[in-house]
């Protein structure tokens, strides 16, 4: 197997460097678009992030880049043993499961007044006794505006506050909801939604479909929501930025709170790809159990400041529906946690927290 | 008994192949996922985390194959540059193999998450819970990640400069076995060395 060229007189060695170029070329650049740094307009997490960061006032080093202003709670979840029927988690068996969560409202700025959303939201780490965790994060709205990573992101775009009046333009959001007819469930609800006084009146919906997986392998495509024990409360005090943290601490000096975790069944048919649609009233429901909060703490030194809330982190008898926003959710959460994490740490490159902000934003 | 070998050993060849295809696809895998918004993005998470083992544990089997296989020695005439050069990269490549998924396991076990290598496999935490040290993991994963891809490129761009340009059986070596110096005794050159012979 010799060689018959001789290695000094190599004939058209140019074409064979131009292959040798040409194959590092094209391995580069197959990277390089999968990373998607070939394709500026294709939406990534790392782009949907940014958004959502401009949308927030720029950065705030060490905070979520959505849902950033939050409170930790701790407690725990007592399955009633009516939900294994449909699912082998072991949260929903008769017994106890550890829980740490967050509450919070919607929007990147950490320091935005109570009252300037009307939704409240609810994240939960349930620990399982064999180490494994169901995450979800849910939110105090029915259903969601839109129902693709793409129109979520447009949606931001079209929500961006104009710098001369530091609202957003309503002919611009106008034009969205018109391009966007899947969004009028939500706004639907959003017309006579008014922010609450307090997070413990409200019901939170995990919105996204998902699958429950029984002992013989069989899914269930379900929705869950917490409702709350809690009669619903008076309106916002007006006038004041900080009050849901103060109101979260003198309900729970007076006792635990409670919520009661109603599964949704759905039909073959009803929709579990499109979180702007509701299931039909008359679906059956379950309730499997109760959540009990008994403790809170500031999300800059609690237990829920380092978790991600990635709703797709799930045990095994729960798993993920072809809900798009699923993916988007823990891809965007995913680069959040990361941004964050990497400014506590000081991470060349990154901006270190300031901790000068007034508790009561934290 | 010693004799030159000019081959890698079959296992190392097999090993070799089928760990190029898995990392390669590890490292489009990691790229996509963590960029892409798509349904994409959970499917290529659940791939990755048991590749990452999988390739953990062939990088610790292909270890134990080099140590006992000497890889066949560099041609005499190859300038010392890049004789250094290649050593040092395939040390670069293995230190990567074994550290990347380490780093990936422990990066998780810091951030906190169940280390899920199917919807009902968890691995053991080997980290404590600490978001600071899951920031530099993170940052190390894909900074180390990058590395491993110029080198992948750097190192097929010198296998194909050896097949295509300098043309000394180094390339062929490595892909089927072939002698690149046949010996007078064993004519073909199809010989794959008994690495008991070189011991």
């Amino acid at each position: 197997m010799h060689d018959p060229q001789p290695l000094s007189h190599p004939p058209r060695n140019g074409l064979r460097w131009a292959l040798i170029a040409g194959a590092v070329v094209v391995a580069g650049g197959a990277f390089a678009y999968v990373g998607g740094w070939l394709t500026p307009h294709r939406l990534t997490a790392q782009r949907l992030v940014d958004e959502l960061q401009r949308n927030g006032g720029g950065v705030h080093p060490g905070y979520r880049r959505n849902h950033a202003k939050g409170v930790c709670v701790a407690g725990y979840f007592e399955g009633n043993g009516k939900a294994s029927a449909y699912s082998t988690a072991s949260v929903f068996a008769v017994g106890r499961t550890p829980v740490v969560g967050r509450f919070a409202i919607p929007g990147g700025n950490p320091y935005a007044p109570d009252g300037s959303v009307p939704i409240r939201s609810l994240a939960l780490r349930f620990n399982l006794p064999n180490g494994q965790q169901w995450r979800t994060g849910m939110n105090s709205m029915p259903v969601f505006p839109v129902a693709t990573p793409q129109a979520f992101y447009a949606l931001q775009v079209a929500g961006e506050k104009d710098p001369a009046t530091g609202k957003p333009d309503p002919a611009r959001l106008a034009a969205f909801f018109a391009a966007h007819p899947e969004t009028a469930a939500f706004r639907a609800w959003a017309k006579t939604a008014r922010p609450s006084a307090s997070f413990v009146t409200e019901s939170y919906s995990g919105i996204d479909a998902f699958y429950f997986i029984d002992a013989k392998g069989q899914r269930h495509a379900v929705r869950w929501q917490m409702v709350a024990d809690a009669a619903n409360g008076t309106p916002a005090p007006a006038g004041d930025d900080n009050y849901l943290i103060p109101d979260l601490q003198h309900r729970l000096a007076t006792g635990p709170q409670r919520w009661h975790l109603l599964v949704t069944l759905a039909h073959p048919g009803d929709p579990t790809d499109d979180a702007t649609k509701a299931w039909p009233a008359e679906r059956t429901t379950l309730d499997a159990g109760t959540l009990v909060l008994t403790s809170e703490q500031p999300q800059d030194s609690g237990p829920c400041r380092d978790i991600n809330y990635d709703p797709t982190v799930l045990p095994a008898g729960i798993a993920i529906s072809d809900d798009p926003l699923l993916s988007a959710r823990s891809a965007a959460y995913a680069d959040s946690y990361l941004r964050r994490t990497r400014e506590e740490a000081h991470v060349p490159g990154t901006t270190a927290p300031t901790r000068t902000q007034p508790e009561a934003a934290r | 008994m010693s004799i030159t070998h000019t081959t890698f050993s079959l296992p190392a060849r097999v090993l070799h192949w089928a760990m190029a295809v898995l990392i390669l696809a590890m490292l489009f895998i990691g790229v996509g996922m963590v960029a892409t918004v798509s349904e994409k993005h959970s499917w290529l998470l659940a791939i990755h985390k048991p590749l990452g083992i999988a390739i953990l544990l062939l990088a610790i089997v292909r270890l134990v194959v080099r140590l006992r296989n000497p890889p066949p020695p560099l041609p005499g005439d190859l300038p010392a540059l890049q004789k250094l050069a290649a050593h040092l990269s395939h040390w670069l490549l293995y230190a990567l193999m074994i550290a990347m998924p380490l780093i990936g396991w422990a990066m998780l076990s810091a951030g906190g998450y169940p280390v899920m290598l199917s919807h009902s496999l968890r691995l053991p935490a080997i980290l404590p819970e600490n978001a600071l040290v899951f920031a530099w993991l993170r940052t190390a994963h894909g900074v180390l990640a990058y590395l491993l891809f110029l080198t992948f490129l750097a190192h097929m761009g010198a296998a194909l400069y050896h097949g295509l340009i300098r043309r000394d059986g180094v390339l062929r070596s490595m892909a089927n076995g072939r002698a690149r110096d046949p010996s007078p005794l064993m004519p073909d050159g199809a010989c794959v060395v008994n690495e008991r012979l070189t011991d």
